[in-house]
């Protein structure tokens, strides 16, 4: 079902230093066309609908619609992400509207020290079968081996 | 055409992908690498923080074992993971991933990863092996790890990998790898001691069911071209189980995940006459025994079952959904506000991770909780994480791997220095994100070891680097120069765009490579025929055009899927057995043959001579 772009709404991102779909699609979909003004989908038989460049987009300018080979016309499916959750309105054809919110995240973005707390690397570890931070991590006193 | 400008980057460690596996690397790679202020450096072809198959989110974490509540222990997958591949896994590596696996599941709930849990305060299981996570961030958090423990300057985005380079006085050992901007006219050669390839599994090797707009909407990551494949094998490296694939049943159209509905809704797949398939067909599992009758029934075996009826006329197949929940309802006695978490835990599944699905279901009004949905066979996919085992042939554990499989450092390659993760390891499946992540973290670690060990410089041969720099940029000069030979469009009397050499490479991998359209069967005689006009894709694949850099990405990445076809086609013709029915049939050996076929395949490709050679490797039980 791949992504197109409301005219109306899309501002090509000209407050930012580029394109916020552009930036994130997984799949160099999201191109900006530089006479407009405005992002496209510039292979949409590549778009893998994943809602990447949807959540991201400041304007909510970017929506899905159906892939035409298959998926009948007339539903909406639209997600709103905030910082720690995201919130899902599903529209279906016979107009039945369904919203559910999940939390996505327990800690502030940008919050993650990945080696706080563990001692730094000792160079007589490195041939060891241990992986950094297992005290803390593993859940287990000693790494299992095989029994011989 | 603009000249591209090269740029140079000298490293100790490239991490090529920035997938989950990837990321893990970064993680472990980084931390080790500070005792000796070795620089590591990651290459990705889009942005890691929405890049590789969790870019769109999951909704649960398949491989976990809960050692530290005494849920399962190591040796339990093993046995799990021997079972549904039919015998044959490299107990070594799965049993590693599975010794370590739960402490990157910890990580990430101790990042901000938001985990189900139960009354008691252990993890949600949906099934014995996967905890039920609320994933949509799963990537994004996973990313910002990554990019902490490296540094942001040593990451590099929007660079697709597309040769990797080896040592000048020393073939069998690696010296870097050589890329291009997505973005400006550039060239990337990055000069490095070791390299880890992480660059995930190979769609669309195969025709999907859809190949119009929904030609990318299919189950594994589209993004997922086989560079990690195609990059090893080039490389001389010696690949494993490439005739392994994975087919799975799963929504139709939608592709939507099924394994939630089975373990944890206990959903039962019916036909259009509403028989059990599995109970239906029970008897035919016992032609497959060993593996036929054990528990749980192994993936390819569920699908057989499912030809089976499929071709007796009795589909449509359904998975009853309506039926399950149903059941679930009445447990609860229609509690409202426990309906609605069910009903939120059943839509948070495709949220998560196929909203396609969900867009699908309300696009035909499908309420799950009254009508039943139509379930089918996907079409192959190459990889190593999933129920299938296709990659290379590393190196195991010190501690641990039978001397067969040993051979100085934990996940490398048979090219010196050059290290897999995730996807791009073979004979080990089932480990999923969080297994591929830990794998990663495994060939981090393993990379610096062997560069503690081999501190001397390498030096790429400049010829080649010369040579793979003049390649890249080909296809915008084909198509510079065959444009004035039609007044406009696609048809070319000297030339073709990367789509029409994808349609044209899905089709002979489907009508003679066992795809779906083939029925999933084959033979000797069929697969020759189809390596005929592989090769005359090959030589035409020369005349690849690209009007831009993102062509040039596709260009690219049919040269990827192209090398994956050209190994599953030749490993399928070598393994004279049907191992794994319900994957493919080699109709002309229908049997399992454990007396000849009980042991691993291996190929090297030289690409001076492009020759494939192909061999056995010994099948070693670790665990009894
Ligand atoms: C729909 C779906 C559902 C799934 N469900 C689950 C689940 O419930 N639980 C679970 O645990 N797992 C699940 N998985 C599996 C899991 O996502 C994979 O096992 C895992 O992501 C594999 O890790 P990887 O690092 O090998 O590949 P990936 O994570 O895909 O990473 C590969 C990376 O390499 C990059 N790359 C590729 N080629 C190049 C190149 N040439 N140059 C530079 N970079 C490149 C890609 O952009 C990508 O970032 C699911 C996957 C899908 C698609
Ligand atoms: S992110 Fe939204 S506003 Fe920005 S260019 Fe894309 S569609 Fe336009
Ligand atoms: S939905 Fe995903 S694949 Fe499609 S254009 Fe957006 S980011 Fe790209």
């Amino acid at each position: 079902m791949p992504t197109f772009v409301n005219p109306n709404k899309c501002d090509g991102c000209q407050a930012l230093d580029r394109p916020a779909c552009m930036y994130i699609c997984p799949n160099d979909l999201m191109t900006l066309d530089k006479g407009l003004g405005k992002a496209y989908n510039q292979e949409p038989d590549q778009c893998w609908e994943c809602y990447a460049c949807v959540k991201t987009c400041p304007q909510t300018a970017i929506e899905m619609r159906g892939y035409a080979d298959v998926v009948p016309f007339g539903a909406r499916l639209a997600p709103l992400r905030g910082t720690d959750s995201i919130i899902w309105t599903v529209k279906f054809r016979n107009n039945e509207t369904k919203r559910f919110r999940f939390p996505i995240r327990t800690t502030p973005w940008g919050s993650i020290e990945p080696f706080q707390g563990l001692a730094d690397a000792k160079v007589e570890d490195v041939k060891n079968p241990n992986l950094c931070g297992q005290e803390k991590f593993l859940g287990v006193d000693k790494l299992p081996v095989v029994a011989q | 055409m603009v000249t591209p400008e090269t740029e140079v980057v000298e490293c100790d460690i490239l991490i090529c992908g920035g997938g989950m596996a990837g990321c893990g690397a970064a993680h472990e790679a980084a931390y080790w690498a500070k005792a000796k202020g070795l620089r590591v450096v990651m290459v990705e072809k889009a942005a890691v923080e929405r890049s590789g198959a969790v870019a769109m989110g999951l909704s649960a974490i398949n491989c976990y074992m809960g050692m530290k509540w005494g849920e399962n222990q190591p040796e339990d997958f093993v046995h799990y993971v021997r079972q549904d591949l039919m015998g044959l896994s490299r107990e070594d590596l799965v049993y590693d991933i599975a010794r370590h696996v739960d402490s990157s599941v910890h990580m990430f709930e101790e990042w901000g990863l938001p985990i189900f849990k139960t009354a008691d305060g252990r993890y949600k299981r949906e099934g014995r092996w996967q905890v039920m996570i609320h994933g949509e961030s799963y990537k994004p958090i996973v990313a910002e790890a990554a990019k902490k423990a490296l540094g942001e300057q040593n990451i590099y985005e929007r660079i697709f990998i597309s040769h990797l380079l080896l040592d000048k006085n020393d073939s069998g050992r690696i010296a870097g790898a050589v890329g291009f901007s997505v973005r400006d006219p550039k060239i990337y050669v990055f000069k490095a001691k070791a390299v880890i390839c992480a660059a995930g599994g190979a769609t669309q090797v195969f025709r999907p069911h859809a190949v119009g707009e929904g030609l990318g909407r299919i189950w594994y990551a589209p993004w997922n071209t086989g560079s990690v494949y195609k990059l090893m094998i080039m490389a001389g490296a010696e690949m494993t189980q490439m005739e392994h694939r994975l087919v799975v049943a799963r929504f139709k159209d939608g592709y939507g995940p099924v394994g939630m509905w089975f373990l944890l809704f206990k959903a039962v797949l019916k036909n259009a006459y509403g028989e059990e398939v599995e109970k239906k067909w029970a008897d035919l599992l016992k032609e497959w025994l060993p593996y036929g009758g054990g528990k749980p029934i192994p993936t390819p075996l569920r699908n057989h079952q499912m030809i089976r009826d499929h071709l007796e006329g009795n589909g449509p197949h359904y998975l009853r959904t309506d039926e399950a929940l149903q059941a679930m309802f009445a447990q609860v006695q229609n509690d409202p506000k426990k309906l609605r978490e069910i009903e939120s835990d059943a839509w948070e599944d495709f949220l998560d991770m196929t909203m396609s699905q969900a867009l699908l279901w309300a696009s035909e009004n499908v309420d799950p909780a009254k009508v039943p949905s139509e379930v089918v066979l996907t079409e192959p996919y190459l990889m190593g994480s999933h129920a299938s085992g296709t990659g290379a042939w590393v190196s195991g554990p010190e501690d641990i791997a039978p001397k067969e499989y040993f051979w100085g450092y934990n996940r490398m390659t048979t090219v010196r220095g050059l290290f897999a993760a995730g996807d791009g390891v073979g004979g080990s499946a089932h480990k999923f994100s969080s297994g591929s992540y830990t794998e990663g973290r495994l060939a981090g670690k393993a990379a610096v070891a062997y560069i503690y060990d081999n501190p001397q410089a390498v030096e790429a041969e400049s010829d080649r680097v010369e040579e793979v720099k003049k390649a890249l940029f080909a296809p915008l000069e084909v198509y510079e120069k065959t444009r004035p030979l039609t007044t406009r469009g696609q048809v070319n009397p000297d030339a073709f765009g990367p789509k029409q050499a994808l349609l044209r490479l899905q089709k002979i991998m489907d009508e003679y490579c066992a795809g779906q359209g083939a029925g999933y069967i084959t033979n000797a005689p069929t697969l020759k025929r189809g390596l005929e006009l592989l090769h005359m894709l090959r030589d035409d694949l020369s005349r690849l055009a690209a009007s831009d850099l993102h062509e040039l990405l596709r260009a690219w990445e049919v040269w990827d899927r192209y090398y994956c076809a050209e190994a599953h086609m030749r490993h399928m013709l070598f393994r004279e057995e049907t191992r794994w029915p319900g994957y493919y049939y080699r109709g002309d050996f229908p049997k399992l043959d454990d007396a000849n076929w009980k042991c691993f395949t291996v190929s090297r490709f030289d690409p001076e001579k492009s020759e494939w050679v192909l061999s056995k490797k010994p099948y070693v039980a670790l665990i009894p």
